[in-house]
């Protein structure tokens, strides 16, 4: 067991949680909008790496890595600023598995660690294929958290939901990153997840607003929002701005898991 | 060359580097080519419409001038002979034959210069398959002759905006395109060369390339040559004339555009879903390649090349575009046959090579991989010194 599965399953004892996303470097104050979404009752943020060819994101997220990567952001630069920022919620760093492997397995997972990152979602690495990275993140006490897709059959779930960890990731749909109109195949999806494992469950892909995070609060055990938060920040709004949109996904949440 | 691993490896190269939504997909697409491929009515479809649609066999010629020229003795597969110009319809006719056999409706497609969109429509057309296709935006300027094209066969282009606007930022969206329609659509990627199975299987769909060549050589009389030669963008027309020759003695040489030459300059990491040989800065980012051909503007290179490389079986050189049209004249004043700029590559480094690498009296197979029409506007402007 990582650091990151006991303070979730810990986390869902109290409340939904609320994981909003934001990318790495996107801005010089990024760090900024960070703690303002942790101030507004965010209970584990996660955070963009950048890559060049990021194949899972659509374009809200791509304009803010290609923004990222023009301001010379690395995984180097950004685990230093969150060693720097030593936030009290969980981080857990989203990036391609290009940027780990080039920086070296064993070497990304030890400056994850050390910069105080407490688990990672890559999601061009299928379960098939992690394993080498895995045994080095879990060694330094990074969780690998994997991903659910609408597409996977049952017994691939098994799989994922036995490996995953922190969370288990439940795509909302088939689609990439990006703003949506509902939650999708989110409820079915969630389900299968259950059925296999008792790993709390995150539905991310097109949470979009608050409406749509108290739907899937009503039936998992958080949301992930990214691409309606970093459309914003692409906008220019300040990190004052962001908090409260934030706080009202967090009220959203509270608001039903209290009706539930 | 024999098949990866089960998990799709080539060595340490290979692989499946895709998202969960997509490995349903490439599972069901590795099962449903296994089949088929083992399948003699599959196989027949295949040899068939190649032979009554595509235009296969295609020759080969041996270039009597240009051999006395070199001191060589170099033979031709004439590729560019091939319906719509190039090697590529063998790869698309395999795949849009087991699209229709998996039951779907529709495939998607990249391209770089517009070769491989134009003949993915085309057997898009050929076999009532519904087509879109990924382009990017600088792209569709360069080669706006080219999407005409494909928009006459019926195809729907489809300009990216994304990243650098080429041909890796078109894969990016083809791949997340078929995230959100896999359950009826095929991907028919261009290349040996994108997660487990399209290496191999594309390999084998362009394999056809070194076996009638090979037992063409021997209606020549010769059982080996010395030396194969093929131009190398992400690596198809290479992999199957190749595959012909690997078992043999046959030195295998594979010719990288020096701005796109990623066994010379690239490093391993992972891309569209593979483990290969990379273009990437210091930090893991993805580089454009550079060439005066659009179909080696690619920043990697097929898996199995990565691995032949690192075996040593097969040989990856570079030639400069300063080189390249050079060789397309010459091919074409000594033999009448205008080249396609990636062809050019190989011959550049044939012409270069002769008398020295390539020692004099040599028998070589060249694999002349497709025709330059569409690149005679582009030489043009070159040789006028307008561009
Ligand atoms: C004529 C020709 N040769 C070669 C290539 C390079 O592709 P590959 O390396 O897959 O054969 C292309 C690609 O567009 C092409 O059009």
């Amino acid at each position: 067991m990582t650091t990151l599965d006991t303070r979730l399953r810990d986390l869902r004892a109290r409340r939904k949680a609320l994981v909003p996303y934001f990318v790495g470097g996107l801005t010089s104050d990024w760090t900024t909008y960070v703690a303002a979404a942790i101030h507004a009752g965010a209970d584990v943020v996660e955070v963009g790496v950048p890559f060049s060819d990021p194949m899972m994101d659509g374009p809200v997220i791509q304009e803010g890595a290609l923004r990222a990567l023009g301001n010379e952001a690395t995984l180097e630069s950004i685990c230093h600023e969150l060693a720097v920022a030593a936030f009290e919620v969980p981080i857990v760093v989203m990036t391609y598995f290009n940027v780990l492997h080039h920086f070296g397995l064993e070497r990304s997972a030890e400056l994850l660690g050390a910069s105080g990152v407490a688990g990672v979602i890559v999601p061009d690495l299928a379960i098939e294929e992690a394993t080498p990275w895995r045994e080095v993140a879990t060694a330094a006490d990074v969780a690998t958290v994997l991903m659910v897709a609408p597409s996977s059959p049952i017994e691939r779930v098994r799989r994922i939901g036995e490996q995953s960890q922190g969370f288990v990731y439940a795509a909302a749909r088939m689609a990439v990153t990006g703003r949506a109109s509902d939650v999708g195949d989110a409820a079915r999806v969630v389900q299968s997840v259950r059925s296999v494992c008792d790993t709390p469950t995150y539905v991310g892909i097109g949470i979009t607003t608050p409406e749509h995070a108290s739907d899937a609060g009503a039936f998992s055990d958080g949301v992930i929002v990214g691409s309606a938060l970093v459309q914003r920040i692409l906008d220019g709004a300040s990190a004052h701005d962001l908090e409260g949109s934030i706080s009202s996904f967090r009220l959203a949440l509270d608001t039903t898991a209290r009706e539930a | 060359m024999g098949p990866p691993d089960e998990g799709g490896h080539f060595g340490s190269f290979g692989g499946r580097f895709v998202p969960e939504a997509l490995m349903p997909a490439c599972l069901e697409l590795d099962v449903a080519f296994r089949d088929a491929w083992g399948d003699p009515t599959f196989v027949a479809q295949y040899h068939d419409t190649l032979r009554e649609f595509g235009g296969r066999p295609t020759p080969v010629t041996y270039l009597e001038r240009l051999s006395q020229r070199l001191g060589l003795k170099v033979y031709a597969k004439r590729e560019d002979l091939a319906h719509t110009g190039s090697h590529k319809i063998n790869n698309v006719v395999g795949q849009a034959l087991l699209t229709k056999r998996m039951g779907k409706t529709r495939i998607i497609a990249e391209t770089g210069a517009g070769q491989h969109g134009v003949a993915t429509a085309t057997a898009a057309a050929r076999l009532g398959l519904a087509c879109t296709v990924y382009m990017g935006e600088v792209d569709t300027v360069r080669q706006a002759l080219n999407v005409f094209r494909m928009e006459l066969l019926g195809a729907t282009v489809v300009p990216v905006t994304s990243g650098s606007r080429t041909l890796k930022d078109a894969v990016n969206e083809a791949l997340r395109e078929w995230v959100t329609c896999a359950a009826d659509t095929h991907y028919c990627i261009g290349s040996v060369m994108g997660p487990h199975p399209f290496p191999w299987m594309v390999r084998e769909f362009q394999s056809v390339i070194g076996a009638e060549a090979a037992s063409q050589l021997r209606d020549f009389g010769v059982t080996t040559p010395d030396f194969v030669v093929a131009c190398v963008g992400g690596g198809s027309n290479a992999a199957g004339v190749f595959a012909g020759f690997a078992d043999s003695s046959a030195q295998l040489i594979g010719v990288e555009a020096a701005g796109g030459s990623a066994v010379g300059l690239g490093t391993p990491g992972v891309l569209h879903g593979m483990r290969s040989l990379l273009l990437q800065d210091d930090h893991g980012q993805i580089e454009e390649a550079y060439s005066i051909s659009a179909g080696l503007d690619y920043p990697g290179i097929g898996p199995e090349h990565a691995y032949l490389a690192d075996l040593g079986r097969a040989r990856y050189v570079a030639v400069g575009d300063d080189v390249v049209i050079g060789a397309l004249q010459l091919l074409s004043e000594l033999e009448g046959i205008i080249p396609a700029l990636e062809t050019a590559h190989a011959v550049a480094w044939l012409v270069n090579a002769a008398g020295d690498e390539v020692p004099a009296g040599s028998t070589v197979l060249l694999n002349l991989s497709g025709r330059g029409d569409k690149d005679v506007a582009q030489v043009r402007s070159i040789l006028r010194g307008e561009s």
